[in-house]
């Protein structure tokens, strides 16, 4: 029978359409927008959660997450310096403008090429406080260990987080410890607590994108999700990726001062790119359009990807943030960015929209597109 | 249904003969070539692989064929662009 | 040549959508199945249909493994991992079907082991690191995953891995065609085939589609221009009047397949007599299980499942889905009460899946954000 490569003569190219999916694709389009609307109504309800106890889903960022922190968390605590749940409060003391976060850090393994768990403690709590526009100042430091903890590897842990909190400009000024039996924990788990002072005047809000702005990521994605993820040795793939664990804090001042209009500025942890732009497109209501060939990705992590069968956008950085800007000043924006060691790798990725509300789209490397939605559970690999 | 991604063989017997470490965009994993073993991979060879499996071994003469085949087409389309927008102006 | 680049060429995607688009009929409507999750989740992650004219639609069909898991299933991988000292492994995508009393993750937290594993082999493993556990790797798939399923059997066998065992869930492609063809009402025009089933089986397999049921069907690799070319294929055939089944995945695909692949499957597994299809109901001799002679390895001899047969949701018309008699956004609870995170669905809980597919990558209005864009 025949192979693809049939004599191509019989064809007969008859209108030429213009462009790809020219026409209309669905057949029923009121009927299907019936629908979508339908949907929207549904995400819009008030998260509950339905589950009887906690499962991992909860603690991947994604939808699950949000899920937990919105009808748990924040109706019981809910006040208007919670309300906007950003990554850190913002209060007034004072006379003082100061940005107040916390972080916990339970990474297995502890060590990984690029970092370890008191080098991510440090560095996730300081850019936090380093998006808000805020500069990082001081930091708590609580750990739980686990009964057997080796206190070699606690010295380890502890000089990291002094070499990366001078680097980041912080000092570590309170702490805690708590020793659990044996079993009741994985070694050693870290929570940071940080608090810096905003001295600039700009007022960053997830809910602040409008139509026209540019999308800009700081620098290739994914990089320190895979580097645990193979590091956990469970997959058995090798490969030279290492986490980019850093404080973000000179990168947003650079960022800033090249473009003061900057709408908001998320560090892309949990969740990805894709999780902080749809944050950024549900609160703003807007939509996010991303170019998918402009998403800076190293070969590596798309290799880890492919195998794995996930999507880099999915995956956690904790040394990359995801910006808006008014898109005037996305060039001079990207070209700050690029003055810097961290910032090597910045792109615009895409721009803002009006419509469809809070939603991400993607136009795919292959001329497509499609939804980006939030995380649902965990990136789990996809072998079938 | 089944995921089957292509990486290029860099080394067979990594450990037991019927093992092989392949490259996958610049990060490695040894997948298990027992189902291919009769087809004979050496390093350079590419292969389909699927829960740790190597399924097949992939032709590249095939897959040339079938890009060579899908740029004629291309090739027609553009032909037939050029004569579209030649009548256009006339 | 890196066999994943050069087949997402938007040029050469631009062509075959111009040819495409000529080769349909005025005013005829194309239907066709993409039988394959693997071919759902590369039109979607694409944005595949953005090139299909109106004319053309694509079905997709039950071949998500995942996705045809019946409740009953579930509840009994559950039930066996909750037995003393058992660790259970899967797939990533089976952790969070739902089966009648929550899924996998929904267990783990109420204080079973149930752990994701990214191939059978990894399994082999852990049942060699903790000689003190019985370790069951749950294993689904059609013939693409059959045989190292087979493979990390036969290995258990050879090391004397006594603390290994399978429960077996393989199903194979050709009894779901069959069903679906069988069913009323059914109008495809042709099938885009399994090209990753068929580098095991072969396309002589696929013979009957095409001499029984007078439908073409073409073996498809997974990248957006296989499956574009795959499609001119099938249009091709129909304007020539011809019913045949093509291998447009010749650089993967051998017309014969893998025989050895076939030999693994054949020592280690038979047909059963039947098995129950999630949305399709029993289908006679459309699944695989352990032979008597690999018993000590089977799960299900070595563990009482309860083997209660649960029947679909109500509201879930995963079935009709599969079958392709209704888009995933046409059934009643799509979006509503079954969403990725809460899936009523198997449909909606693999990423391959055609509903989870739809939810995630397709909802949205295309005509509307095409306007928006070129603002």
């Amino acid at each position: 029978m025949n192979g693809p490569h049939t004599p191509a003569a019989e064809r007969g190219v008859g209108e030429v359409p213009d462009g790809p999916g020219d026409a209309p694709t669905s057949p029923a389009p009121s009927a299907e927008q019936a629908v979508l609307e339908r949907i929207e109504r549904a995400r819009r309800r008030k998260p509950r959660v339905a589950e009887e106890r906690i499962t991992l889903s909860h603690g991947s960022g994604g939808k699950a997450t949000h899920n937990l922190v919105e009808a748990l968390f924040l109706e019981a605590f809910r006040n208007p310096l919670l309300e906007p749940l950003e990554d850190q409060a913002l209060l007034h003391l004072d006379g003082e403008h100061v940005a107040f976060t916390t972080d916990s850090f339970v990474v297995s393994p502890l060590f990984f090429p690029g970092g370890d768990i008191g080098e991510l403690a440090v560095n996730g709590t300081v850019n936090d406080l380093a998006v808000s526009g805020a500069r990082p100042l001081y930091l708590s430091a609580g750990f739980i260990l686990e009964e057997g903890f080796p206190v070699q590897d606690l010295r380890r842990v502890i000089n990291s987080m002094a070499s990366a909190a001078q680097h980041a400009g912080v000092k570590v000024v309170t702490g805690d410890t708590k020793v659990v039996q044996r079993g009741k924990a994985d070694g050693c788990y870290i929570n940071t607590s940080g608090i810096g002072v905003l001295e600039r005047p700009e007022r960053l809000s997830a809910s602040a994108a409008r139509e026209g702005d540019a999308v800009i990521v700081s620098g290739p994605i994914g990089d320190h999700g895979v580097t645990v993820m193979l590091a956990r040795g469970e997959l058995d793939i090798e490969s030279d990726v290492r986490s980019d664990t850093a404080a973000l804090t000179p990168l947003v001042e650079l960022l800033l001062d090249a473009a003061p209009g900057t709408r908001c500025i998320r560090d892309a942890t949990r969740g990805g790119v894709a999780t902080i732009c749809n944050e950024f497109a549900q609160a703003s209501e807007v939509a996010l359009v991303l170019d998918e060939h402009r998403v800076p990705v190293r070969a590596e992590v798309r290799g880890a990807s492919e195998i794995l069968g996930i999507d880099p956008l999915y995956v956690a950085c904790e040394g990359r943030f995801v910006a808006v800007v008014p898109g005037d000043q996305a060039r001079p924006a990207v070209d700050a960015l690029r003055s810097h060691p961290l910032g090597e790798g910045a792109e615009i990725v895409g721009r803002v929209l009006s419509e469809p509300r809070g939603v991400v789209l993607l136009n795919t490397e292959f001329g497509g597109s499609r939804i980006v939605d939030m995380l649902v559970g965990d990136p789990l690999p996809r072998i079938c | 249904m089944c995921l089957g991604i292509p990486g290029e063989v860099v080394e067979v017997g990594a450990g037991r003969p019927d093992l092989a470490k392949v490259d996958v965009s610049g990060v490695r994993r040894v997948v298990n070539i027992g189902l291919i073993e009769e087809e004979g991979v050496r390093p350079g060879d590419w292969v389909l692989i699927h829960v740790g499996f190597a399924l097949s071994k992939l032709d590249e003469e095939e897959a040339r064929l079938t890009l060579s085949y899908l740029e004629q087409i291309g090739q027609a389309y553009e032909d037939e662009l050029k004569a579209l927008s030649r009548s256009e102006i006339e | 040549m890196r066999f994943v680049d050069e087949f997402r060429d938007q040029e050469k995607a631009r062509a075959l959508a111009a040819d495409i688009a000529a080769l349909c009929e005025p005013r005829r409507q194309y239907k066709f199945m993409e039988v394959c999750g693997g071919h759902t989740h590369t039109i979607y992650k694409h944005g595949l249909e953005d090139y299909l004219p109106e004319a053309v639609t694509m079905v997709h069909g039950p071949g998500c493994p995942v996705c045809v898991i019946p409740m009953g299933r579930v509840d009994d991988a559950i039930s066996i991992a909750r037995q003393e000292d058992v660790i259970m492994t899967s797939f990533g995508d089976m952790m969070r079907v739902p089966g009648s009393r929550g899924s996998f993750l929904d267990s783990n937290a109420a204080g079973s082991d149930i752990r994701m594993v990214y191939s059978p082999l990894d399994s082999l493993k852990i049942a060699r690191d903790n000689p003190a556990k019985r370790v069951v790797f749950m294993a689904i798939g059609f013939e693409t995953t059959a045989p190292s399923t087979a493979m990390t059997l036969l290995r258990a066998s050879d090391e004397g891995l006594g603390n290994f065992s399978v429960f077996c869930n393989h199903v194979l492609v050709n009894p779901a065609i069959k069903a679906i063809l069988g069913s009323p009402g059914m109008a495809l025009d042709g099938f885009v085939g399994p090209g990753h089933v068929t580098t095991v089986i072969g396309c002589e397999p696929y013979g009957w589609i095409a001499k029984d049921y007078r439908k073409p069907l073409v073996v498809s690799g997974f990248e957006p221009l296989d499956i574009l070319q795959s499609v001119r294929m099938l249009l091709l055939q129909l304007r020539e009047g011809r019913c045949q089944v093509e291998n447009q995945y010749t650089r993967a695909v051998a017309w014969e397949g893998n025989p050895r692949a076939r030999a693994v499957i054949d020592e280690v597994m038979e047909l059963r007599p039947t098995f129950e299809w999630r949305g399709l109901g029993s289908i006679p001799r459309s699944a695989l299980r352990l032979k008597e002679k690999y018993a000590a390895f089977d799960a299900e001899r070595l563990f009482d499942v309860p083997g209660v047969r649960v029947a679909d949701p109500k509201a879930c018309q995963c079935g009709e889905v599969l079958k392709g008699a209704i888009k995933p956004w046409e059934c009643k609870v799509f979006g509503t009460a079954c969403t990725p995170e809460t899936p009523i669905g198997t449909c909606m809980v693999s990423s391959e899946g055609a509903c989870a597919a739809y939810y995630n990558f397709g909802r949205f209005d295309r005509r509307k954000v095409r306007e928006a864009s070129r603002v």
